[in-house]
């Protein structure tokens, strides 16, 4: 992993050099679109009711998974919202196992008992797609908590929205952390709607980063729609976790799509010049410049590997299609461990 | 057999599990440097140090959050509320995380942890301290619930809880603290879901668990006097509930009243009442009779506080009822 320096704090330029290698760029650039291809497959498939639920996109947001979690080590822990397919993806999960998830089916990373909701993977310390908002965050506290109390050197990173910046537990939890100096990265995706509500009609402080001056917690502000910014700044804060210092990021995005998949992608709470004026800033598109203005992938290779994800994906699909759905007894089981 | 009170008996087994594994630790509100709000954990701090019990800001949300995540890791909380009243606030991460977390992760994540602390009425704590909570705990899948009545249940059960893989909720009872009895030394655990017979009886049963226990006792005494043989069955376990035991007792004397603290609605008693209406109705003599606390907040004033809750009275008058003696 490149250590974060000076020039990388630069790299928030896009103009600046990457500090990054080309290889491990090209590997941002796949997990972006894949990320970005395997939701929109999402859509198609709940449209055609093959998901069901509620189904909440991150397309728009890939920037935010991609970066951050190239700062983390495998040993590392994420833990999540309910919109985490980008989160697991990125982390590893294969998308035929998180697509069946979303399907219900037994070969998801849940067995279909989790749905596009509750992702879970042990074995890569993907902690779960938790879905009460702000409900996980001190789950992020705990599972600091244990490395600490293990004497482990891992951190855990953990995503949420701005909306959950208004729940007691995020206060609670932040708190904790900065008491017991936790190795904990507390990691805002601030997409400036709780569904439809723009997060200034609710919060008092629009400005989640200044929410750490109360825990005495370091913070940054951190451009979400650039890849390089969002790793630079989880680079830092991860070192910092090492440390046994938490910090919070607040990392600025934007959803592209709907709160979840019955909601309108714009309407009362957001125009759509909004809607387009954002995707401007489209995070796959501000990649793809950067690699074709330095010279490290031509037009050619990008789209050979926009056609390497799609199969991937339709791969995904497949297997979700034509996997079983749990067997009856699977209905009770695990209600409790033996 | 050494004579232990409730509250010590609760101490040893939390030693004793801390002891066995490095792996079990204690969490909550002035549970180190104070040694606790009912010295439940005297002398821990001491023996385990900061890192093992762990004094906890009052945020019983956030705490009860960070036991399910350290549960996640691998290790084996002990939560304790200062009381189950302020558990309430904490309620989400019991039941939407530590509840469902095995099941949602189609079963990866196993919650060994333990959520326990007073619950139900002391004396004059007025309507937000007085509340008993088994009926919206026990309502659960995926949880454990556990109510002792006796300072060696409260032992057995508590190390049973600490070793269980699930998560188990320890309802400890604040007026039995004090309550002294025989507690064996050293290994005593006592399976969860197993109903313990008080006082055998033959001619009415009365379940109780917790408190009632010893209201159902003084009310078995007192029916003694006018002849009458109660058999007193603490379900100790409210889920799973040893559902055979229920109905063995009631098979046998064939009437039945059910003790609780909590409110009628939907309380414990009805689900035992479901058990016994389906499994033992060709033996019932008598419809099947509940005391519980008044539907009613739980008031202040001494007198109507005791007007308020179950009594070896009401159960007496209530067995005297499906004895058809009044």
């Amino acid at each position: 992993m490149t250590p974060a320096t000076a020039a990388q704090a630069k790299t928030k330029d896009p103009s600046a050099p990457s500090p990054l290698p080309p290889d491990r760029l090209r590997a941002l650039l796949r997990q972006m679109l894949l990320v970005r291809r395997f939701e929109e497959k999402a859509a198609e498939a709940y449209a055609l009711g093959k998901i069901g639920g509620f189904c909440h996109l991150y397309i728009g947001q890939e920037a935010v998974a991609v970066g951050s979690i190239a700062a983390l080590r495998d040993d590392d822990y994420l833990i999540c919202s309910y919109r985490e397919h980008g989160q697991a993806l990125v982390r590893g999960i294969p998308p035929a196992e998180v697509m069946a998830e979303l399907f219900g089916k037994a070969t998801g990373c849940s067995h279909g008992k989790g749905g596009s909701m509750h992702l879970f993977d042990a074995k890569r310390h993907f902690m779960g797609g938790h879905g009460i908002v702000g409900g996980h965050i001190p789950l992020a506290a705990g599972i600091g908590f244990g490395i600490k109390y293990k004497g482990g050197d891992q951190v855990c990173l953990c995503y949420f929205g701005e909306a959950a910046v208004n729940i007691g537990a995020f206060h609670e939890a932040l708190n904790m952390a900065a008491v017991w100096k936790l190795p904990v990265v507390f990691l805002c995706e601030n997409n400036r709607y709780g569904m439809g509500t723009a997060f200034e009609r609710v919060a008092a402080l629009t400005d989640v980063a200044e929410h750490a001056k109360s825990y005495d917690m370091e913070s940054a502000e951190v451009d979400g729609m650039d890849v390089f910014a969002v790793y630079d700044a989880a680079a830092r804060a991860v070192a910092r976790a090492r440390e046994g210092h938490p910090t919070l990021l607040e990392v600025r995005t934007y959803r592209f799509m709907g709160h979840s998949m019955s909601d309108p992608l714009h309407g009362v709470y957001r125009t759509k010049e909004e809607v387009e004026e954002q995707k401007k800033r489209d995070p796959i598109v501000g990649l793809t410049h950067h690699l074709r203005d330095e010279g490290l992938m031509d037009q050619a290779a990008i789209d050979a590997l926009d056609a390497e994800v799609h199969a991937e994906v339709d791969a995904a699909v497949k297997f979700a299609d034509e996997s079983p759905d749990p067997e009856p007894a699977a209905l009770m089981r695990d209600v409790l461990a033996d | 057999m050494p004579t232990l009170t409730y509250r010590d008996a609760l101490n040893q087994a939390l030693r004793e599990e801390m002891q066995r594994d490095p792996n079990v630790f204690l969490m909550g509100e002035e549970v180190g440097l104070y040694q606790g709000a009912y010295k439940v954990s005297r002398g821990l701090l001491e023996e385990f140090g900061p890192q093992r019990v762990v004094d906890t800001p009052i945020a019983e949300l956030g705490f009860a959050g960070v036991g399910v995540g350290a549960a996640m890791t691998g290790l084996r909380p002990v939560v304790e509320f200062m009381t189950w009243n302020f558990a309430v606030l904490a309620l989400d991460q019991i039941v939407n995380s530590a509840a469902k977390m095995l099941y949602m992760s189609g079963g990866q994540f196993p919650m060994p942890l333990v959520f326990r602390g007073p619950n139900g009425a002391a004396l004059q704590l007025g309507a937000q301290h007085s509340q008993a909570w088994e009926s919206w705990l026990a309502h659960i899948p995926g949880l454990k619930v556990v109510a002792p009545a006796t300072p060696a249940d409260a032992k057995g059960l508590l190390k049973a809880a600490i070793r269980d893989n699930n998560p188990v909720i320890v309802l400890e009872g604040e007026m039995l603290y004090n309550t002294k009895g025989e507690v064996p030394d050293g290994e005593l655990v006592i399976p969860i879901g197993q109903a313990d017979i008080k006082r055998p009886g033959t001619d009415v049963t009365l379940i109780c668990h917790s408190k009632t226990v010893t209201v159902a006792l003084k009310a078995a005494d007192l029916l003694q006097e006018s002849g009458v043989s109660a058999e007193v069955v603490d379900l100790r376990s409210l889920r799973p509930l040893d559902e055979a035991a229920i109905v063995a007792s009631v098979t046998k004397t064939n009437r039945c009243v059910v003790v609780e603290e909590g409110w009628h609605h939907c309380g414990v008693g009805a689900q035992v009442v479901d058990i016994i209406q389906r499994d033992a109705f060709d033996h019932l003599d008598a419809p099947v009779l509940r005391v519980t606390q008044v539907d009613a907040p739980m008031p202040y004033n001494k007198v109507l506080e005791r007007a308020a809750k179950s009594s070896p009275e009401k159960v007496v008058a209530a067995a005297r009822r499906v004895l058809y003696l009044d």
